[in-house]
């Protein structure tokens, strides 16, 4: 195996150049108080353009990533990224400056008219806002939504309910909108039922955040009547999108009482994670809640789309600009790439082969949940004589990219995994294959468990002396 | 350290009375579920606290868990140690890696801790589970 | 279709392993009378050279190109060398997750503990986060950190940081316990009110949020700013727009600014109409726990290899859930690996050539524009890359409208603003303009009438 890429700094050498920019042809001093000026920038990299890529291809190598095979993270929906879109989303056509006037980037406003057009099709809500960056960021707009609504009704009232499943953005960005959180249990069969709620039901409640499909993959089926009985205590439906790819085509949310819903462009569709980032959370309302959506609001007068920036109930601005512009281009094209031919099908074939895995699994991993479940499906480590980081790491081994582990909380050593549609039948039984590999290792020779990984480009890492001692940037001299 | 000389909580503390005053840690079962403990955050010297108050925050790489005042009573010394090792937390929980010490302010809520035997008990009730 | 390899076949093989007959029966548990709603309001799927024609039928309806362009306020065009295009458009860059399994992620962790590193440099402090959405969520980040860090609620905003993040910071804050006041700006030198500021500092101050170079385009004098709010233990909290500004100002860290924070859209990324961009937050030490967002730390592994890891986890929502010091999740990663290769690229020299030039070209254009009698320099010296002109006749939507007619974008009207502002306008320099650009632009100037 190839020895570990240095720093950028370590390979800098006093006097190279990767950059083409030449020197201007303008003559000017500069107009700064001279105190107010840098020397030079100390440390920073000087290298040639040529190492600049042998390194940047050097660290390419070290990942691990969806080009390159399953990665079936649980709630993350890692569907292939089609690069039509990539391709299209870097085109010149579409590179303006926000600030260019708007009849000059028509095409850019209709472009984003028609992914909330497509959204609202595709989930039932009535208007949307593509604004937020990431399914977080809807999140808290939501609840902001959600309160100004009550507090204009007269009483915004004090509490959220989020189920004990809940991805910890619910509570947090709930959190920052103002409210005080009380954890509602699941029931037996992992879901919320009205039973349930009633005693949480109080009258300082103002909404329910609930995902759905949940963290277990389970469809909450009692989600009209729950509706229901929130609309009738005063309270309003939150409903956490990022597992929409399991009702794709097969439900609308705004046919089930949602009142107010975030979707995950870096999941449902197809956009790319980064490593991280960057995401898109677009948020969709009932009726009732669109003069409270945040501004700017891309409208349609006549033939030609302008964009409102204010609005006398809006909850405000929450970003920069637009939102995630480019990344709503690859969610359009692919939107358009699917149609209403493929749409179902996604979902359909989602389902299909989380439940292919649930029943290939489950006679060697524990389920906790009896109930039918949709586009993922969670195990727990109980009976087994290794822990689920144990088999995470050893799947590294084998050239898989683990499930996501220890979520959602309420399972032990949780192994969450969603497949996605875009894997094919093969993919799933190499997986399969080699997940019972491992487990027959764990009973046999647990020690290629505890050791794992060994065939990745580092072994496992000290986690804790990270966060005793941090070492947060390249310091001269410093960090070897 | 003799463990049957302290007094414990439910919360996973324990407490060493030291005539007005008492000494107040987490216990090994506590920092065993925690894992490697990477920080701890005290409270101010001063700070007044009612019994069951969030008084310090312990840090492991993967969780965070509030420590509560056992008592009522008042800061008066913070171990000085754990910030350049918190892995004192972990290797002696009921000595070097103790947390804080207070000036009780209500001698009864001493009853309400459990003595040694009792927090057994309740330790075993716990994996009984 | 090609993005679902599951054949009819592998279809029937997946039923019958499952034990069902039909697709329906895995959603049984949703309301019969609500699933497989009717798709008729769906459009049709289009090939993929339809899909072609379709968005370039879009890009048509687009007419900027054609435009040279002077618009800053906010987002920045400058030169982005093609390696940064074209190393970042990679699959193993674009397409993995957030790295949770480090072992096999190490390529993104050093590439962010790189940028990490740069940002620090740049702005002389201590630790830099992951990033941040963008610059405004950036700056309202930093309100929520200096609140939390201080205990007090009080903040004062200056009224010249750019309007959209102040907008911002409002709706972050609006149901918290946050007061946010306004202090207020010299007309004569675009800079602070000091007065204003000092009697509006109390011990219930948490931080002054400034901008600078500020939305006027001026530097502010961030020592004198830093003086007077530290003897209050409030906090100096620097916001920045214009990233390439820290490559030719004097770091924040020598003037005792505690936090930085803002956009760095204009390392390496391109205009994109807004998004997506990059929020950046530096700050001292002593704020590293209470610090939002992801960081990367350096560790080694079980062989002593150095290593790289997503470290003090504990601040983040995913452990600390409603007490998290932010909600944010999934980030700006792959713009922040762009922004490092785009640093690294430009390199010591490089950057603080496209820095200087896009200063000096602004610089130049004032100093020819001086004596104009269509316009007025309203500030003339201290100004980073923005230029504010003062239209002496007519108002700024007359002039814009005439630069148009010329195929120039002569800067942002302050009216979409400032209501009450009618004839003033913001202009952006770069290192991309040539001395023709900005010839041309002084040429049409001298015709407007």
């Amino acid at each position: 195996m190839s020895p570990l890429p240095d720093l950028i700094f370590e390979i800098s050498r006093e006097g190279k150049t990767a950059h083409g920019l030449g020197a201007s042809r303008v003559q000017s001093k500069p107009a700064i108080d001279p105190g107010l000026l840098r020397t030079a920038i100390a440390g920073f990299p000087q290298v040639s353009e040529v190492e600049i890529v042998r390194h940047y291809m050097a660290l390419a190598r070290l990942n691990y990533s969806l080009d390159q095979g399953l990665y079936p993270l649980g709630s993350c929906t890692m569907k292939y990224n089609p690069k039509i879109n990539e391709k299209l989303a870097s085109s010149e056509d579409f590179q303006a400056h926000p600030y260019a006037p708007h009849e000059l980037v028509q095409g850019n406003l209709e472009l984003m008219a028609r992914l909330e057009e497509w959204l609202v099709a595709l989930t039932g809500m009535a208007g949307f806002t593509c604004a937020p960056a990431a399914g977080a960021h809807g999140e808290f707009t939501g609840m902001l939504i959600v309160r100004k609504y009550l507090k204009e009704k007269g009483d915004p009232r004090r509490v959220v309910l989020i189920p004990d499943s809940a991805h910890g953005t619910n509570p947090s960005s709930a959190h920052f909108a103002g409210y005080e959180i009380r954890e509602i249990p699941s029931n037996a069969e992992g879901i919320i039922d009205v039973e349930g709620l009633r005693p949480f039901l109080k009258d300082d409640v103002a909404a329910l955040m609930m995902t759905n499909p949940n963290t277990l993959g389970i469809f909450e089926k009692n989600i009209t009547a729950i509706a229901d009985a929130l609309h009738a205590n005063g309270s309003l439906l939150y409903m956490d999108g990022a597992n929409l790819n399991a009702l794709l085509g097969i439900v609308r949310p705004g046919d089930l009482g949602v009142d107010v819903m975030h979707i995950n462009l870096h999941k449902t569709f197809a956009t790319p994670h980064g490593g991280g980032g960057p995401g898109s959370g677009p948020v969709g309302v009932a009726a009732h809640l669109l003069p409270f959506l945040p501004v700017p609001r891309v409208v349609k007068d006549g033939g030609k789309y302008g964009v409102v920036f204010a609005a006398p109930h809006s909850i405000g601005r929450i970003k920069n600009f637009y939102g995630q512009f480019l990344v709503m281009v690859r969610a359009l094209a692919y939107l358009c790439s699917l149609g209403r031919e493929n749409v179902r099908q996604v979902a359909e074939d989602a389902v299909l082969n989380a439940n292919y895995l649930r029943k290939k699994l489950q006679d060697v991993l524990d389920l906790p949940y009896p109930t039918a479940t949709l586009h993922e499906v969670v195990f727990s480590d109980k009976n087994l004589p290794v822990k689920t980081l144990d088999i995470a790491k050893r799947l590294l081994d084998y050239g898989f990219h683990p499930f996501t582990i220890y979520f959602p909380l309420i399972v032990h050593g949780a192994m969450m995994i969603e497949p996605t549609e875009t894997e094919s039948k093969e993919t799933l039984d190499e997986f399969i294959a080699v997940m019972k590999k491992i487990l027959l290792e764990a009973r046999e020779q647990p020690d290629l468990l505890l050791q794992a990984p060994r065939q990745t480009p580092v072994r496992r890492l000290d986690e804790t002396l990270a966060a005793r001692q941090p070492v947060l940037k390249w310091r001269k001299g410093e960090n070897r | 350290m003799e463990l049957e000389k302290l007094l414990f909580t439910k919360e996973h503390e324990w407490v060493r009375l030291e005539g007005d005053s008492a000494m107040v840690g987490i216990t090994d079962y506590a920092q065993h579920e925690l894992g490697d403990v990477v920080y701890v955050e005290l409270p101010g010297l001063g700070k007044e606290l009612k019994k069951g108050d969030p008084s310090a925050n312990i840090e492991s790489v993967k969780a965070v868990s509030d420590v509560f005042a056992p008592l009522s009573g008042t800061i008066i010394e913070v171990n000085p140690k754990l910030a350049a090792n918190p892995e004192l937390v972990n290797q002696e929980p009921y000595s070097e890696g103790s947390l804080f010490k207070m000036k009780i302010k209500q001698p009864d809520e001493v009853k309400e801790l459990l003595d040694h035997k009792k927090y057994e008990e309740y330790l075993r009730g716990i994996a009984g589970e | 279709m090609r993005y679902l390899p599951l054949t009819d076949t592998a279809r029937e093989e997946i039923k019958k392993a499952i034990g069902i007959d039909d697709c329906k029966e895995l959603f049984k548990s949703i309301p019969a009378d609500k699933s497989y709603f009717d798709l008729a309001a769906i459009p049709s799927a289009l090939s993929e050279p339809e899909l072609i024609a379709e968005f370039k039928a879009m890009g048509r309806k687009n007419f900027f190109p054609g435009y040279l362009s002077f618009l800053g306020a906010g987002a920045y065009a400058h030169f982005i060398p093609e390696v940064v295009a074209y190393l970042s458009a990679k699959g193993e860059f674009l397409t993995p997750y957030t790295p949770y399994q480090p072992e096999v992620s190490q390529g993104n962790l050093q590439a962010i503990f790189e940028y990490q590193t740069m940002m620090t440099m740049l702005t002389g402090l201590d630790v830099a986060n992951a990033s941040l959405y963008d610059g405004a969520t950036a700056v309202a980040e930093a309100v929520l950190l200096a609140v939390r860090k201080s205990g007090r609620q009080r903040i004062l905003l200056a009224d010249s940081l750019h309007p959209e993040y102040s907008a911002v910071v409002r709706t972050y804050t609006q149901n918290l316990p946050i007061e946010l006041v306004t202090v207020n700006v010299n007309e004569a030198d675009g800079r602070i009110n000091l007065n204003d500021l000092q009697a509006k500092l109390n011990d219930q101050t948490a931080a002054l949020v400034f901008q600078s170079p500020n939305f006027l385009g001026v530097v502010e004098d961030s020592a004198v700013l830093a003086q007077a709010v530290h003897p209050q233990h409030a906090y100096a909290v620097q916001a920045v727009a214009e990233a390439m500004s820290l490559a030719y100002l004097r770091p924040a860290a020598d003037f005792a600014v505690d936090v930085v924070a803002g956009e760095a859209q204009s390392f390496g990324l391109s205009l994109g109409f807004g998004g997506p961009y990059l929020g950046f937050m530096t700050a001292r030490e002593e704020f590293l726990r209470q610090m939002p967002g992801r960081i990367v730390g350096q560790t080694k592994d079980l062989d002593g290899k150095r290593g790289y890891v997503l470290t003090l986890s504990t601040r983040e929502q995913h452990i600390k859930r409603e007490k998290a010091m932010s909600n944010i999740c999934s980030n700006e990663a792959w713009c922040a690996l762009r922004a490092g290769m785009y640093l690294a690229t430009m390199g010591k020299d490089g950057l603080a050539l496209a820095a200087g030039d896009s200063h000096l070209h602004a610089a130049y254009f004032v100093s020819k524009a001086a004596k104009s009698r269509q316009v007025r320099i309203v500030y003339q010296k201290n100004f980073y890359n923005e230029v504010l002109l003062e239209i002496k006749k007519g108002t700024a939507e007359a002039f814009l409208t005439a630069l148009k007619k010329n195929k120039i974008l002569a800067g942002v009207p302050l009216n979409w603003f400032y209501p009450t502002v009618s004839n003033r306008v913001l202009l952006a320099f770069s290192e991309v303009h040539s001395r023709e650009d900005i010839d041309r632009l002084l040429q049409a100037m001298g015709e407007y009438s």
